[in-house]
């Protein structure tokens, strides 16, 4: 029980924080934006998964460079769940804006259930293998036992999201109307913000963001199956939560959180309980801060 | 009390069922087919009943029994024990020689007391809980499927004697069927010449499972025994193979399916996989198949080749002994062998088919392939 066990540990809680961090913005940036728990966001990502299979296996006979073909995939992916994104929010969650929260809720978890059994009539109800588009780097050959070369991209990938959202949010013109948006809709409004325009980037980035996700993940795992998005959702949503949802520092931190937990407490203790450590440490960080762990306490309106 | 109640209900109405057919019933030997027939559960239990029903056919085309035709009764317990006590009274009532069934361990532990007061021989075609025999609490009880246990038993063996292995990760997918295969294995392995040096379960589903693999090479595993289904079983060789970790890999009947080494990919070479006795090359089981196809114009149905086995194995038993005497067929049963579509079988003491079993598979070139 070294330090290079440790280290191992290490490099599969960033793997496993990463994961979660790629879909648990898209979770978090909705709620910030309209208060709304998507929880089709996990179907969103599980069809980018999808899309990127489809397309592989038709590039594939194009005798395409690998690298080619992740690209277009990659691309493909994200273009085609960002228009799920984009017609989810139109269809289950602009008509219900000014109804109860709940009604939205509700809306989103019909729009999970559908999305999930709309790919399993499309497609099947079998695991599939996903490609292999991600060759091994010949510079991680030596340390694979401690880093594979999709957890190496998908460490890579997921930062280089974070400083790509982190400057869109600070300095573009979007960037400060969503975060205008996200503080007060209705003064947002008033002020000329055209808030159905930033609600639809919301999910159209969310979304794109999953659908990266999705590729990266279900090379690394390589299957796939209509019913991946539910638990990676439920995982994601939990770091949302824990890092404190609206947040996107707090989703990546909840994120990483979450993994280093899961990672040590399976790496330590057992794996049998991976899931209890999850939900205990979230128990415990909502207990002391019920906020999460950077969100801002906000108070109801009366 | 209440089952006593019942019996003495079941025994007066079948009576009165039978002074009102008259007494040329006397005449048959009647076997009973007991099992799920609706419900949820009913395309387990149907395909036993045309079994019994195909093979009780030929028996009677070719003049019965020593001169006595064979009537089959059928009863409904929909796997549900508090309905399979009713159904095993009804046919104690009917005079049964023998039971084809339950189905479910839970439906036939429950009937079980009932057949053993009234001396009823009972031969399930896939009631696989190994207390059923183990307990010794049902002397009047067989089976031509092989216990749960019987793939762990068998897995181990392979580890220990083919592989030489010393140290053994078992691990587990935290369900029903991985964990009691995981627990059986463990049992195995305990007392032997290995150690058992991980026991742990894993989340289905997970997107990552790089921590119990670091974990497996952390403790010096040599091979590990993967109770669970081939999903998870192809992102954990995937990850294994990926991290540099070649050692074996043996699973069970949920590993042996064509999408494991799909998605697996070459990863999948070499892995090894417990599952039962390819009988399709077994010409009882052909023609059994054939006259399936004939009579009902579809392919058999769930634990069709056993239930047919086990009709095979009470007619050559009541043939052999000359009598419906409990005592004289049991006896036929486990001292005599025969011809089935699963093979040449007999019974052991405790019940369990000899010759009905596991055998373990290899992947090789992309297929599973059954090693001798």
């Amino acid at each position: 029980m070294g330090f290079d066990y440790f280290f191992k540990l290490f490099i599969g809680g960033m793997t496993k924080g990463s994961i979660y961090a790629l879909i648990a913005i898209g979770y978090t940036m909705v709620y910030g934006i309209i208060g709304l728990i998507n929880f089709a966001h996990g179907e969103v990502y599980m069809i980018g998964a999808f899309t990127a299979l489809i397309v592989a296996g038709i590039l594939s006979a194009l005798n395409l460079p690998m690298f080619a073909v992740l690209l277009i995939a990659v691309a493909v992916a994200m273009i085609f769940s960002a228009g799920y994104g984009f017609t989810l929010e139109k269809v289950a969650y602009k008509p219900l804006r000014n109804a109860p929260r709940l009604s939205a809720l509700i809306s989103a978890i019909g729009m999970s259930i559908f999305l999930q059994n709309y790919v399993l009539l499309a497609q099947t109800s079998n695991f599939l293998p996903f490609p292999d588009m991600i060759p091994d780097f010949a510079f991680l050959e030596p340390v694979k036992q401690t880093l594979r070369t999709t957890q190496f991209i998908i460490l890579v990938v997921t930062a280089i999201v974070m400083i790509l959202l982190t400057l869109l949010i600070k300095f573009t013109k979007i960037g400060k109307a969503m975060r205008a948006t996200s503080q007060d809709k209705i003064m947002a409004m008033l002020t000329g913000v055209n808030v159905n325009r930033v609600i639809s980037v919301t999910f159209v980035i969310g979304s794109s963001i999953a659908a990266l996700g999705g590729v990266l993940i279900c090379s690394h795992t390589g299957r796939v199956h209509f019913y991946i998005g539910f638990l990676v959702g439920i995982k994601a949503f939990v770091a949302a939560v824990l890092g404190g949802i609206g947040s996107i520092p707090g989703a990546v931190l909840g994120s990483f959180v979450l993994g280093f937990t899961e990672s040590f407490g399976a790496g330590y203790i057992s794996s049998d309980y991976e899931d209890v450590f999850a939900f205990v440490i979230l128990i415990l960080i909502l207990t002391f801060r019920p906020d999460g762990i950077l969100g801002k306490s906000t108070k109801q309106k009366v | 009390m209440k089952k006593t109640v019942l019996i003495i209900l079941a025994v007066m109405l079948s009576c009165s069922l039978l002074f009102a057919q008259g007494a040329e019933e006397a005449n048959t030997i009647k076997i009973g087919v007991a099992g799920a027939h609706s419900g949820d559960l009913a395309s387990y239990g149907l395909p036993s009943v045309n079994a019994v029903e195909l093979v009780v056919a030929n028996i009677n085309a070719a003049g019965g029994i020593d001169g006595k035709m064979v009537e089959v009764i059928v009863e409904d317990d929909q796997c549900k024990p508090e309905i399979a006590t009713n159904t095993a009274a009804k046919l104690v009532g009917e005079e049964v020689v023998a039971v084809v069934g339950h189905i479910c361990s839970g439906a036939t532990k429950a009937a079980l007391g009932i057949y053993n007061e009234s001396k009823i021989v009972v031969i399930s075609p896939s009631a696989t809980s190994p207390p059923l025999t183990k307990s010794g609490d049902y002397p009047n009880f067989l089976r031509t499927i092989a216990p749960d246990d019987a793939q762990a038993v068998l897995q181990v063996d392979f580890a220990l004697n083919v592989l030489g292995s010393k140290k053994i990760a078992v691990l587990h997918d935290k369900g029903d069927y991985g964990k009691g295969l995981a627990e059986f294995a463990q049992a195995a392995i305990e007392g032997s010449s290995a150690e058992v040096v991980l026991f742990e379960g894993v989340t289905p589903g997970a997107v990552d499972y790089s921590a119990v693999i670091n974990k497996i090479a952390q403790v010096g595993a040599d091979t590990v025994i993967y109770g669970g289904y081939h999903p998870e079983a192809a992102q954990i060789i995937g990850g294994m193979r990926a991290q540099g970790l070649d050692i074996a890999f043996i699973g069970g009947d949920g590993v042996m399916d064509a999408t494991f080494i799909a998605v697996a990919g070459d990863d999948a070479e070499g892995v090894y996989a417990t599952a039962p006795v390819d009988t399709t090359s077994n010409p009882i089981a052909i023609q059994a198949a054939a006259e399936h196809q004939a009579a009902y114009g579809e392919d058999y149905g769930a634990f069709f080749l056993n239930a047919y086995s086990a009709a095979l194995a009470i007619v050559n038993a009541i043939d052999v002994a000359n009598s419906t005497d409990y005592d004289a067929i049991m006896a036929a049963l486990k001292s005599e062998y025969v011809q089935t579509a699963v093979g040449n079988i007999s019974f052991d003491e405790r019940g369990d088919a000899i010759g009905v079993g596991f055998s373990v598979y290899q992947v090789n070139n992309g297929t599973f392939a059954q090693l001798d």
